[in-house]
């Protein structure tokens, strides 16, 4: 109990530290030019942080909620303080937010550019990305069925899309372009070619994994295929078919991001963060680049979130 | 618990009804390795009265698994004739004349014990409040009763067999076939069921065929012992073992006349064997 009780005590003293570090960092006195004295009160903080957050994952607590909260707390601190150090090297160093902006200074950023984070925001993830996710997603899984119920499909197709699963996202999106238009269609489309293989290669794949017994079991029912389909095959394949729409999620987000830095209306993620670059303005940039990853892991975990319930009954999530 | 009228090598009065349940003349299937045919089958010849309990008894290889794939249209014969309830088993199963009980119980995992007992009620469309009746009746018979709603990883392996052998109860089939059900549990949970299951092959009237590499198990179970042998996969005895009567309990193990049966089968079997040396 000694490293919990050391991680009690040090975790508070860790915050209020950093706290105190965060405003000395930001006095006019200190910002670009601390003293010796500064950069060993942030080792010292570092350090300490260590102890305080290996302690903090050791620790074993009864009740279950607060174990939970514990658990949680491990992460959340850790990335708080990647922040912390983050902020108070580029503001303490004074490096110039061309190269590298302090946090502050994307959030600031972030608030102060809602309307068009939001406008870019709508046209790439709520256009582009889900309608490519959906209609990608949504065709490797019938074209997986087929496959499985036309066997000349299977030899001729899972090559096939092994050949296009394996053309660049750079190469194809200007053909889009050329083919869709500016605005978010091609976008999808570039989304629909990246997402559509993982689906079908995934779904093949869970559609083969039931049992030999189980099989036996719908046959001696005399089940037909659309039965044992629905009743044994498809939720056999349920944590194949997860696997696929988590990888997707973040494949869909790439696909219409980079497509977009090839012809767009004037509103977008990807068009953004080309056009302010540009511009010298990284601090859009990175509102950009932290707007998609919040997007992309809220994407993902929807999603993860989902399977746990739909696949409640796999040996990964029993209780 | 005997009834006396039983107690004879006469069959049960319930076989006395014409046609054998299961016919099988000359019944061959063969297969092509890599390394050239195998003979899982050679000239088999059985019949099987309605209402008996018949063990198949043999080595790895012997075809006993075979067998009852082939009465089950599981697997297909490549020579000689086959008739399952005076049918073929192709038209047998497809009128869903039996119940299949697995080595593993196969429980689908996103089930719960009821649903999975519903499943073969499901597939044959049958109304959804008779299937609660019936899933309801089955578990009990099999002594599930309060476990309905848990899902099958939640029960130990024998509570899963038993499951698994109320599915194969619900639709009401006539014919149990039985490929090792028990082979995987410990033999404490074993000799349980396997008091539970003559229990309810004795209520339920049912043709059992039950595929079992334990002499104890096939003596005490059957009142037809069918001895194997392998390569080629043939019949080598078939032993009546109904003068023990329908109902038994464990301690009947112990008797003079079991032991006899098992020594007759221990012999069998080692006959087959002897053939390999």
């Amino acid at each position: 109990m000694t490293a919990a009780r050391r991680a009690s005590v040090l975790t508070p003293l860790v915050l209020a530290g950093c706290l105190y570090v965060l405003m000395l960092v930001h006095r006019p006195g200190v910002a670009g030019a601390p003293g010796p004295l500064f950069w060993g009160l942030v080792v010292a903080l570092w350090l300490a942080s260590i102890v305080a957050l290996s302690g903090l994952s050791n620790l074993r607590l009864k009740s279950r909620p607060a174990d939970r909260l514990a658990s949680l707390a491990v992460p959340i601190l850790f990335g708080a303080f990647l922040f912390f150090l983050w902020e108070v090297i580029v503001v303490g160093a004074g490096v110039p937010s061309v190269l590298m902006p302090a946090p502050s200074a994307i959030a600031r950023r972030f608030a102060a550019s809602m309307p068009v984070l939001r406008d870019d925001f709508i046209q790439t993830f709520v256009k582009s990305v889900l309608t490519g996710y959906a209609m990608g997603c949504g065709a490797g899984f019938v074209v997986a069925i087929l496959a499985d119920r036309v066997p000349f499909l299977r030899r001729g197709l899972l090559p096939l899309g092994n050949f296009v699963s394996a053309l660049p996202v750079i190469g194809i999106a200007p053909i889009m372009v050329m083919w869709f238009g500016f605005d978010w269609p091609s976008k999808a489309a570039v989304v629909v070619v990246m997402t559509f293989f993982p689906m079908l290669v995934n779904t093949v794949a869970g559609l083969t994994a039931a049992g030999r017994i189980e099989r036996d079991l719908m046959q001696s029912y005399a089940a037909g295929y659309w039965t044992t389909l629905l009743k044994l095959r498809l939720p056999v394949a349920l944590p194949f078919i997860f696997n696929a729409l988590k990888i997707n999620s973040t494949l869909a987000l790439i696909g219409a991001i980079v497509a977009e830095f090839f012809g767009t209306p004037t509103v977008g993620m990807g068009f953004r963060i080309s056009i302010e670059v540009a511009r010298m303005s990284l601090d859009m940039v990175w509102a950009e680049i932290a707007l998609a990853a919040i997007a992309g892991s809220a994407f993902y975990g929807a999603v993860a979130l989902i399977e746990r319930g739909a696949t409640f009954w796999h040996p990964s999530y029993r209780t | 618990m005997v009834v006396p009228m039983r107690a004879s090598t006469e069959p049960a009065p319930r076989a006395v009804a014409g046609a054998p349940v299961v016919d099988i003349k000359g019944l061959s299937l063969t297969y092509e390795a890599a390394d050239g045919p195998v003979y899982a089958l050679s000239n088999v010849d059985l019949q099987i009265a309605e209402g008996e309990f018949v063990s198949f008894i043999g080595p790895s290889g012997c075809g006993k698994t075979t067998l009852l794939r082939v009465v089950a249209d599981l697997e297909q014969p490549s020579g000689g004739h086959i008739r399952v309830n005076g049918v073929s088993p192709n038209e047998a199963r497809l009128r869903r004349d039996y119940g299949f009980i697995f080595q593993a119980p196969a429980l689908y995992p996103w089930r719960t014990i009821r649903r999975n007992v519903e499943l073969p009620l499901e597939i044959f469309g049958i109304s959804k409040a008779e299937r609660r009746e019936r899933s309801a009746r089955q578990l009990e018979l099999v002594n599930l009763k309060g476990f309905e709603n848990k899902f099958p990883w939640q029960l130990s392996g024998g509570m899963q067999q038993r499951a698994s052998i109320a599915r194969a109860l619900s639709f009401d089939p006539k014919l149990l076939l039985m490929d090792e059900p028990f082979g995987a549990l410990d033999e404490i949970v074993r000799d349980h069921l396997n008091e539970q299951l003559l229990r309810l092959w004795d209520k339920t009237g049912k043709t059992v065929l039950f595929v079992t590499h334990s002499i104890p198990e096939a003596v005490f179970l059957s009142t037809k012992i069918v001895v194997m042998s392998p390569r080629p996969g043939r019949i080598i005895d078939i032993i009546d073992a109904s003068s023990l009567g329908r109902m038994r309990d464990l301690d009947i193990r112990e008797t003079p006349e079991f032991l006899q049966i098992a020594h007759r089968v221990r012999e069998g079997l080692r006959a087959g064997h002897s053939y390999d040396d």
